[in-house]
């Protein structure tokens, strides 16, 4: 990294954008060297353990160099990006691209105040004065005392206990730091302070050493330009489940457009409704209510194709699966007999899965026996997809976002919410004829809600 | 606190309960979102407010909102250049602020959360002075008395007690103002509002209670805050509640000056449930797409308040093309002016922290003091306390 000195050239720091916190990571740069800069242009994004957020340039100016590619993480304080504001200036020094990422251990502890946990990733520090260690020279163990201390060096982490406990060692004569853990993360329980009493000749090697950190996924990197992630868990059963389901049931996918706006109000007074209050009201309740409808109608699209015995087992039941995104990957939790559910039970049984689902709580029986799912691509902002059918399963509706756009209403166009909906079925028992009636009908259901009511 | 009926000062009108108040309409809505004027026999009471209003009024309103706007947005921005600490947006709530913040009069006392900068706006504090606080660099940033404007208080409803202890001196003193306290709907499950309501009912208090229900508190949804609408939960207290489109600045400022005009009567507390969105963030350090959907956002986004009154303003021939354009010079003049005056502010003392505390310092605090000033030391680049 080099360091502007030039009179003309501003350095602009990493602030703190959150309360107390002491790095982030770029995510991406929106200019490049060279770039015209002014006053409040957003120049990069930037995530930390609170949120991804956008940088505004203090300065009007030329871009002379990012000192840092995409993916670093960067603590507060560190220049991260040289602006040459003297104005008339010639072009730039030559514009070098972000230089690549350096290779380098990963982190030990961060500090994560909300939200889902801290990706690992690249880091740079702000230099540390004195006999520290560096993070750009240090060996993988010196980089990790140097983090316990959580930015004093080589500080010797607290051993974890609580405060009763503490007071019961202290009364005994127990130092804390030679007590191994039985709790929970490494938490010194009352019991283990009893055993260090009573077994004062414990070991040496055991009781100084710390325990060793469980192992995280740690990312190797062959050269600086690619990243290997080990296949296993959600990702490994999700990649699973794609490729049997796409290569075993022939997928069609058909598409429509439709006004929502009838819905959209509908949600708003039902917000308001007695029977709703403390409940989740949102679109996507009304169109998993609106897909149930036209599955009563259509029956026939709620089974699944038994390969061994040769049969279409039609299914007089819903369990209506919802794709989630969730800290631990995608899944798809259903709710059983969706079929039976009011509104109100619907709403219930919808927000629980959600909030299970968020939490990473989504127990293995909430996964299986689905009959059809709901993927609500429209929350990422896109259009629509082609969705790939939960296996075992014959359709699945993807519901893309809904916008204000111009639409014809009445004979005028007008300012309407409008969304975009995707149903793919199985093709070797739903025949393009079911799978369209499907479709229209939950369309006509969002574009008219009042035919829940006729259709229901 | 308790309430002692014996020491509880006679109301100057009628004493025991009062009428149940009626909660028609469900929402005071003057100006519906596509910018009509709308006139309902329901809204008459209310109505009757802004019946004189006159286009100059009106632009003055869009004015406001559309300053106020600006200026937040800029505080956003010099959040994310390091130059503020946090700052907490008002992004969709300006007509809720503007519309009750001019249905004040000067001699009127304002008790605010740590978001009334539209409300800061109409009592003429300059919006430099709100960010000084933000920044670090002083305790409040203006004289609440020179604007009858509290400091801005972060721990959550306890200014609606204030509220409520100023406004039984303001009628002690036998004078005619009123007060308004101003907290969000995360707030409405405080003991403190709750203590606010029985008081301000009990002693008939000159105070609106007006609550910016924005439907989230941080990432807590208001379904998961209450079960009956939050205006409602006045009449167990034994005083009128009312809910209006927080969006529509015309119907907050009809609503507010009935209410302040049955404070000044005598006529005792009233609480205004302004129902609005929080657009942003809940401060520069939360981030909302973890916790709401898209969705949710789009639909109010049809609402805004800015929007709706432009769009009336237009269809009335209120304002042409002259009057949004000189408007639009002077909010990039003004986000201008708030950078420059913020980036001309002194860097925050770091260890301003430790004083003030203890009058005679402390141990502990000496201790953590020194640790910091080690840590602040330690870096190669350490320039004095920045």
């Amino acid at each position: 990294m080099t360091t502007m000195t030039e009179a003309s050239v501003r350095e602009f720091k990493m602030p703190d954008v959150g309360e107390g916190l002491t790095e982030a990571e770029i995510l991406k740069w929106y200019v490049q060297p060279g770039d015209k800069v002014t006053d409040g242009q957003v120049v990069c994004e930037v995530e930390t353990a609170k949120a991804a957020v956008e940088l505004p340039i203090p300065y009007d100016g030329v871009v002379r160099e990012l000192h840092f590619p995409e993916g670093t993480t960067v603590d507060v304080g560190t220049s991260i990006i040289a602006v040459d504001v003297s104005g008339g200036a010639a072009a730039p020094a030559p514009a070098e691209a972000a230089p690549e990422p350096e290779p380098e251990q990963p982190q030990g502890r961060q500090p994560v105040l909300v939200g889902y946990g801290v990706a690992q990733s690249l880091t740079k520090r702000r230099p540390r004065k004195g006999p520290q260690v560096t993070v750009q020279e240090a060996p993988l163990q010196a980089v990790q005392i140097e983090l316990n201390g959580h930015g004093s060096a080589a500080v010797k982490e607290r051993p974890l206990a609580k405060p009763p406990v503490r007071k019961l060692a202290k009364d005994l004569g127990v130092d804390l730091a030679t007590v191994v853990p039985s709790g929970p993360d490494g938490i010194i329980t009352r019991e283990d302070v009893h055993a260090a009493v009573a077994a004062p000749k414990a070991p040496e090697p055991e009781v100084a050493a710390p325990a060793p950190a469980a192992a995280a996924p740690v990312a190797t990197y062959d050269g600086a330009r690619e990243t290997r992630i080990p296949v296993k868990g959600v990702r490994k059963a999700t990649a699973a489940a794609m490729v049997g389901s796409a290569f075993t049931a022939p997928h069609v996918t058909e598409f429509v457009t439709v006004d929502v706006t009838r819905t959209m109000k509908l949600v708003e007074e039902l917000k308001q409704d007695k029977d709703m209050q403390g409940l989740r009201v949102n679109p996507l309740l009304l169109i998993a209510k609106a897909l149930l409808v036209a599955i009563k109608r259509n029956p026939d699209v709620n089974a699944s194709w038994d390969e061994a015995n040769q049969e279409i087992v039609v299914k007089h039941y819903v369990n209506l699966g919802i794709a989630a995104a969730t800290p631990r990957g995608l899944i798809v939790p259903n709710i059983k007999d969706a079929h039976d559910k009011t509104l109100p039970q619907l709403a219930e049984s919808l927000g629980e899965l959600v909030s299970t689902a968020r939490e990473g709580k989504t127990s293995p029986a909430a996964m299986q026996g689905g009959t059809v799912t709901i993927t609500n691509v429209g929350v990422f902002g896109v259009d629509t997809g082609t969705p790939i059918l939960n296996p075992g399963e014959s359709a699945i509706l993807a519901v893309g976002a809904i916008k204000l756009q111009p639409w014809v209403h009445k004979g005028k166009v007008k300012p309407r919410q409008v969304t975009t909906l995707a149903l793919s079925f199985d093709h070797r028992l739903v025949d393009g004829e079911l799978g369209s009636k499907v479709l229209a009908d939950v369309a006509a259901i969002l574009e008219q809600p009042k035919r829940l009511i006729t259709w229901a | 606190m308790t309430v002692e009926s014996t020491a509880a000062r006679k109301p100057r009108r009628s004493a025991g309960t009062k009428k149940s108040p009626s909660t028609k309409p469900e929402l005071v809505q003057l100006l519906t979102p596509e910018g009509k004027r709308v006139k309902h026999a329901e809204n008459a009471v209310y109505d009757k407010y802004v019946a004189d209003i006159t286009p100059e009024d009106l632009r003055g309103l869009y004015r406001d909102m559309v300053l106020t706007r600006r200026f937040d947005a800029e505080a956003t921005s010099l959040q994310r250049q390091g130059e503020l600490g946090l700052w907490a947006s008002l992004l969709g709530q300006e007509a809720a602020q503007i519309g009750s913040g001019r249905a004040l009069r000067d001699d009127d006392y304002v008790f605010p959360t740590y978001r009334e900068h539209g409300v800061a706006w109409c009592r003429g504090v300059d919006p430099t002075n709100l960010l000084g606080m933000f920044r670090g660099v002083n305790n409040g940033g203006w004289d609440p008395n020179s604007n009858n404007f509290q400091l801005y208080t972060i721990v959550i409803g306890s200014q609606t007690l204030h509220a409520t202890g100023y406004a039984m001196g303001v009628a002690k003193d036998g004078t005619d103002s009123a007060v308004i306290a101003y907290f969000g709907d995360g707030a409405s499950s405080q003991g403190d509002v709750a203590e606010a309501f029985t008081f301000s009912a009990v002693y008939n208090a000159p105070v609106v209670f007006f609550c910016q229900n924005n439907q989230w508190a941080i990432s807590e949804p208001t379904e998961k805050q209450t079960r009956v609408p939050l205006y409602q939960r006045a009449q167990g207290f034994g005083f009128p509640g009312v809910r209006v489109d927080g969006n529509d600045v015309l119907a907050c400022l009809a609503v507010t000056k009935w209410a302040l005009e049955r404070a000044r009567s005598g006529e005792g507390p009233t609480l205004v449930e302004a129902y609005t969105y929080r657009m942003g963030a809940h401060t520069t350090s939360d981030d909302p797409t973890r916790y709401r959907g898209d969705e949710e956002r789009l639909a109010w986004e049809a609402k805004d308040p800015i929007l709706r009154l432009r769009q009336y303003l237009e269809s009335a021939n209120h304002a042409d093309e002259g009057f949004f354009a000189e408007l639009e010079a002077e909010s990039e003049a003004l986000g201008r002016r708030v950078r420059e005056a913020v980036r001309a502010m002194p860097d925050p003392d770091h260890f301003a922290i430790f004083e003030n505390a203890y009058a005679d310092g402390h141990a502990l605090v000496d201790e953590e003091r020194a640790q910091f000033a080690a840590y602040q030391a330690s870096f190669a680049d350490a320039e004095g306390g920045k």
